[in-house]
């Protein structure tokens, strides 16, 4: 067994950003890469990326199907031969990945942020106690499973080339789910996981009419999106898809301000890699001012307004 | 309904990371131990479907620390029924899942929740693994539940805020997400009757499980890269969010 094989993600047929991310990748690792395809897509134009072959499973993968995904993907893996799985470190990889694993008695290395060949061996570099620690898993099994944190890694411009489809049959043996809705928060304005500014407010505000004015007014200055700790969440000051942190979104924007925000573990956990964090905050020993880029000592009522001015007064 | 819960004995989300000075371990004996914040949820959960559906609810972990006294205090008080304590220092994932599966089966239970994630590897790897090795359903992250005869409907949340709400059929792993319910604190009468509450003890031989690990190995840790010190500005709002807006600019170049 030998190849890369790589989850290549898309949504109604368009690949998603993390399906080039990782063919770029595996490109590094050596040997031949191969894509998988779940449901209908361009398949063949992952040639451009680097795929030399594209192992495509009919079937409804709607917007995510578990089940399915766990079985199409066993028999894309014995169909291709390749030795290592990567998949995008997203929804997939808390849920049909690991599954995966158990019935192969693979071992994973999950949501890496990088990986590499080692002695032959699978090597993903992680977080540890969401990110206070990081450390090395090295996978001894064949095959080897990694999901990688979307955004971890350069993406490539495709060549144009097309590659060979081979369609892959499946058999469904995975109990599974029937979807009924899918619900998706609503995006007015810019979108909070993929937004190059983010604007983060906290339990501070108070109210949701204080938070529309003052955090998502900066917002639309500064056409950011707009993100909240959970304690603005919970006070329902701003809504639960905007959550930023452990359990909310994770986001790695070029500047995240954070207003009135403590600083919180769980918080940290959501932005901390974000290139410029800016922090607003009354209380100088709050814990956010110890990871911020630049710092003011303040009332977020009089600082947030006069930023939105100064940013004006630039145009 | 026989309802089982499984809890990892682990430091929670507020723990201090100590790293072990030749970065191959983590070095957390003195912090507290106890049912990580995810596996709350998932005890609470499965009280509460206990108190819907009637049953039974029984806890499972795998573990070579001294459990009882989070075990008790934080399930049992709660109105578990049962603990089952597998003492098995299992590092390797998959076999932690079998462990737990073979003592699920045993008790026969339907339905099984989990924490999202746990506190301290954070692989979300353990829930999917525990749900193959059953051969059942799983549901992750899950924030809204009711369970209605053996199907369920639940509403997950998925990435970027997108939450998709799914029906499907017992046996289920239901993995717990912030927010599905508020976590309650026993009270002294919960604690009391407790104490005497069954906890069976059990190894591997007694679960006819062999665990072979080393599939993974894990090491080199060590503190995340560290951010460059940070600056505080001076002066009155408006001066401090001039100079901040200019630096955002000229120095860190993101406007
Ligand atoms: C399992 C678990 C998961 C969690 N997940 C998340 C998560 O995903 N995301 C998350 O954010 N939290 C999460 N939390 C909660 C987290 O621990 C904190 O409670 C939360 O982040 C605090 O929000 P906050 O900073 O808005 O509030 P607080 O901690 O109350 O901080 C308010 C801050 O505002 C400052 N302030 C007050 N007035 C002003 C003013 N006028 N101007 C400027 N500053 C002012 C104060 O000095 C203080 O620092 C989680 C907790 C647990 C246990």
């Amino acid at each position: 067994m030998s190849g890369i094989l790589v989850l290549c993600d898309h949504a109604g047929g368009a690949f998603k950003p993390t399906a080039n991310e990782l063919l770029t990748l595996a490109g590094t690792l050596g040997g031949p890469v191969f894509a998988a395809v779940l449901g209908d897509a361009p398949a063949a134009t992952l040639g451009g990326l680097g795929a030399s072959k594209v192992f495509q499973a009919a079937g409804s993968f709607g917007d995510y199907a578990g089940a399915a995904t766990v079985d199409a993907l066993e028999a894309i893996l014995a169909a291709s031969g390749a030795s290592v799985l990567l998949a995008p470190g997203t929804y997939v990889a808390h849920d049909a990945l690991p599954r995966l694993a158990a019935r192969l008695g693979a071992g994973m290395a999950t949501d890496c942020s990088s990986v590499a060949m080692v002695d032959g061996k699978l090597v993903g570099t992680r977080d540890w106690f969401a990110g206070r620690a990081q450390g090395q898993v090295t996978v001894n099994t064949t095959p080897a499973i990694a999901s990688v944190a979307p955004n971890s890694g350069p993406k490539s411009e495709s060549t144009g080339a097309e590659a060979e489809v081979v369609s892959v049959s499946w058999e469904a043996k995975t109990p599974g789910l029937e979807v009924l809705e899918t619900l998706a928060p609503s995006t007015d304005g810019v979108d909070l996981n993929t937004a190059d500014v983010v604007i983060a407010g906290g339990r501070s505000l108070k109210s949701k009419e204080n938070f529309d004015g003052v955090i998502r007014g900066l917002a639309s200055t500064l056409r950011a999106g707009v993100g909240a700790s959970r304690a603005a969440t919970d006070a329902g000051i701003a809504d639960h898809s905007e959550q930023v942190g452990q359990t909310g979104v994770t986001v790695a924007p070029s500047l995240y301000i954070a207003a009135g925000i403590s600083g919180a573990i769980q918080h940290l956990a959501g932005m901390r890699t974000s290139k410029v964090i800016v922090a607003i905050n009354t209380d100088s020993g709050a814990p956010i001012f110890e990871h911020a880029t630049y710092g003011i000592v303040g009332d977020l009522f009089e600082v947030c307004p006069a930023i939105a001015e100064a940013v004006q007064a630039l145009d | 309904m026989n309802i089982g819960v499984c809890v990892k004995i682990a430091p929670d989300t507020n723990a201090r990371v100590k790293i072990a000075g030749d970065g191959s371990g983590f070095d957390m004996a003195d912090q507290v131990h106890g049912i990580p914040d995810y596996d709350e949820y998932a005890v609470e959960e499965a009280m509460k479907t206990k108190g819907a559906h009637k049953g039974s609810v029984t806890v499972f972990t795998v573990t070579t620390q001294k459990a009882d006294k989070y075990i008790r205090k934080g399930v049992l008080a709660l109105d578990g029924d049962k603990a089952v304590v597998i003492g098995e220092d299992a590092s390797d994932t998959l076999d932690v899942a079998r462990l737990l599966a073979a003592a699920i089966q045993k008790e026969g239970c339907e339905v099984v929740f989990t924490g999202k994630v746990s506190t301290d590897g954070g692989s979300h790897q353990l829930s999917p693994m525990l749900a193959e090795v059953l051969g059942w359903t799983l549901v992750s992250k899950v924030v809204e539940l009711s369970i209605d005869g053996d199907t369920f409907t639940a509403t997950r949340a998925m990435d970027a805020g997108i939450k998709q709400v799914v029906k499907g059929k017992l046996p289920a792993v239901i993995t717990c997400e912030d927010g599905l319910n508020k976590v309650r604190l026993p009270n002294m009468r919960g604690i009391m009757k407790a104490k005497r509450k069954p906890m069976e003890m059990v190894s591997a031989a007694d679960l006819g499980v062999s665990i072979d690990g080393g599939r993974t190995a894990e090491g080199s840790f060590a503190p995340p890269p560290k951010r460059p010190a940070g600056r505080i500005i001076e002066g009155e709002a408006a001066d401090a969010a001039r100079e901040l807006v200019r630096l955002l600019r000229d120095e860190a170049k993101v406007l």
